[in-house]
């Protein structure tokens, strides 16, 4: 979002720069004197947000420590899930790569319906129930996530269970559907696709507002050179918005690798295997699922542990936001933002 | 309920002017206060019900149970952190060293709540099956894959099984009930379950689910499922009737009790100490069973705690916090002659100095 608002910032004090000092000269030193202020309220907030981030980075090291040096053997002692002659590095490798699957899977099913949703809004949809429209997609963000839990768990998990016979039937060649279907339903499939309308709301309300920025300027030269109305989004919309969908998408991944509630709440964990078989039982499970399963019973070393996990959850986060920035800010001078 | 009305209002109609006299009223412990303690969630919905026992009996005190899981329960008692706590599982050697440390006296430690855990199926027109243990270890194994299987058949005479697979569901998070249930297994037919006992499911690639709730909507969800639970908890669920000797025993509040009566208690501990090696093939009593400790130091630093604990403690060994419990939670009362004991080591907690 910031790396979007960010060219126009320049722009602004330039807009004002003229009526700026009439003002000053007119109210006099009480301005100066909360603007003295209001800059160190800002600036304050600023440096906490810093300070937040680092304690928790401090925090997670230092806890993560123990068991990051900890043997094989005195780790298999305290957490139970860790057979003997485990890494600790054997063990997170699966979760992470579940956590990666999870996310990219509901984002890979999030990411046409969003962008659909954010196009009807802005170019389609009558502007009355493009504004209905609109709340109602962010209402869906407001649904606590233990309640998409239980919604996945006792209602999606039972009415997609014969779809995922199905495709494991028909499609089982296909190496994500390969493997014995689960007759619960609670598999990673599932998550996946709760993960996905769980993150359409960010994602739809970033698409839609970058959508409605595009230049009439641009849509209406497209339209004069005979363009009908879907390719004015292709040649004028999409390419506008670029930038803007991705920090959207990043946005929506960031939120489905950090999901905790629901994905505990429906998926049959499995741990020690890396698999593709998303329509199997037990095959996968998420760092965050996995810390909120373990931590009521651990003690001693095994809160390390998943305290552990836990640092690597917040590397991946960290990486993929970093990559995202990346990519945003190389996009950003090809786009028709400019 | 016209019990605990008549007590309630008995305590009120007592409680303006009874400050000097107070002793001539049944209730009028004159206990008042605030006691926060937690510890195994599967005692929770017994010690809910025990608090508002508790708190009727005594309207000026609080009594806070905080479900974190025994391990967080057992931490927090070592640490001083809840001066009373459940566990299911009975403090070890090092940290009932630790504990007695923080005590500065001995720790009282006796099994508090026994519930049947109860192996339920969801098989349409079924509601008991046979099974000995050597079936139920198979089963959960996955050594058994078929309703209809032979080993199962073969102890269901007259039952029509049907030609359906087995999917097994456990729970997903450490727990309680699994380390229980495997334990049962592991010493009844070790040839068979060869795992080591813990408080997680020991075999990859089943079907699993969250809390004893899931585990139950998992099962009910399915068809062919079995899965173990808190008795109380399962509904309209079809049960296993274990095999212990010669015959198939139905789980029941009272077969469950019986095994902690007739099970030996650990030795080289100290007095007030009664921990359980459980033994899981006396005929005619339920053999899987959850017991979960109720833990507390015999000596506290203060008074007011000290009385609250001894107070709750006793409240929950009487003859209405055991049917409180047995009516709101399922938990077996505790068999008549084990209570005395542990009263006496509850009469006896005290504050130090």
């Amino acid at each position: 979002m910031t790396t979007t608002d960010s060219p126009q910032r320049p722009a602004r004090p330039g807009d004002h720069a003229e009526r700026a000092p009439a003002r000053r000269r007119r109210r006099g030193t009480t301005e100066r004197g909360f603007n003295r202020v209001f800059r160190w309220i800002a600036t304050g907030a600023g440096a906490f947000i810093l300070a937040t981030l680092a304690a928790v980075a401090l925090f997670l090291l230092i806890r993560a420590w123990p068991a990051l040096t900890a043997s094989e053997d005195e780790l298999s002692d305290a957490v139970g899930r860790i057979p003997e002659g485990t890494s600790l590095l054997e063990f997170v490798g699966p979760l992470i790569f579940g956590t990666l699957l999870a996310a990219l899977l509901a984002l890979a099913l999030a990411m046409p319906v969003a962008m659909g949703i954010g196009l009807f809004i802005s170019h389609y949809a009558p502007p009355r129930l493009a504004q209905v429209l609109g709340y109602l997609v962010d209402l869906l963000a407001a649904i606590p996530s233990v309640v998409y839990g239980l919604w996945g768990f006792l209602v999606l998990a039972p009415v997609l269970k014969p779809f995922w016979f199905w495709l494991g039937e028909n499609l089982g060649w296909f190496p994500l559907f390969a493997g014995q279907v689960s007759a619960t339903g609670k598999v990673l499939a599932t998550v996946s696709v709760v993960l996905a309308v769980m993150i359409l709301p960010i994602i739809t309300a970033v698409s839609r507002e970058v959508f409605l920025q595009t230049p009439k300027l641009h849509e209406e030269a497209a339209l004069a050179l005979g363009a009908t109305r879907w390719e004015v989004i292709r040649v004028a919309v999409l390419p506008f918005g670029r930038s803007g969908v991705m920090s959207a998408a990043m946005l929506g991944l960031g939120r489905a690798l950090g999901e905790t509630m629901a994905v505990l709440m429906i998926i049959s964990p499995g741990f020690l295997v890396y698999s593709l078989e998303i329509l199997a039982a037990a095959r996968h499970n998420t760092i965050a699922a996995f810390i909120a399963l373990d931590f009521a019973e651990a003690s001693g070393l095994g809160v390390n542990a998943l305290i552990a996990t836990g640092l690597a959850l917040f590397l991946i986060t960290m990486a993929v936001n970093m990559t995202a920035r990346a990519i945003v800010a190389r996009r950003k001078d090809f786009s028709g933002a400019n | 309920m016209v019990g605990a009305l008549a007590l309630s209002l008995a305590a009120c109609g007592s409680d303006p002017g009874a400050d000097p006299s107070g002793e001539g009223s049944e209730s009028g412990t004159g206990l008042s206060g605030e006691l926060s303690g937690g510890g195994a969630s599967s005692q929770e919905s017994a010690m809910e019900a025990w608090r508002a026992g508790f708190q009727s009996q005594n309207p000026d005190v609080t009594v806070n149970y905080d479900p974190t899981g025994s391990g967080t329960g057992r931490e927090n008692f070592i640490s001083g952190a809840f001066p009373f706590i459940g566990s299911d599982a009975a403090l070890d050697d090092e940290e009932m060293a630790a504990a007695e440390e923080q005590c500065g006296s001995d720790v009282i430690e006796y099994p508090g709540y026994i519930s049947p855990v109860a192996v339920a199926f969801n098989l349409e027109g079924i509601d008991s099956v046979n099974m000995d243990p050597e079936t139920i270890a198979g089963v959960f194994k996955g050594d058994i894959t078929k309703w209809n299987d032979e080993a199962i058949a073969a102890h269901n005479e007259g039952v029509d099984l049907p030609d359906l697979d087995i999917t097994v569901v456990h729970r997903s998070d450490p727990s309680g009930t699994t380390e229980n249930f495997v334990e049962y297994m592991s010493t009844v037919v070790p040839d068979v379950w060869d795992f080591e006992v813990e408080d997680v499911w020991p075999i990859d690639g089943q079907e699993s689910a969250q809390g004893t709730s899931g585990v139950v909507s998992t099962v009910t969800a399915g068809e062919g499922t079995i899965g173990y639970a808190d008795a109380s908890q399962i509904g309209e669920l079809g049960t296993v009737a274990v095999g212990v000797g010669d015959e198939f025993v139905e789980y029941s509040p009272e077969a469950a009790a019986a095994v902690v009566s007739e099970s030996p208690r650990v030795e080289g501990t100290a007095d007030s100490v009664w921990a359980y090696e459980l033994a899981r093939d006396i005929p005619g009593t339920y053999p899987i069973v959850l017991v979960s400790y109720h833990i507390a130091c015999a000596t506290y630093e203060d008074q007011e705690t000290a009385d609250l604990v001894k107070g709750l403690y006793s409240y929950i060994l009487s003859d209405e916090g055991q049917a409180q419990g047995t009516e709101s939670a399922g938990s077996a009362p505790v068999a008549e002659e084990l209570r005395t004991e542990y009263m006496t080591a509850v009469e006896s907690i005290s504050a130090a100095g």
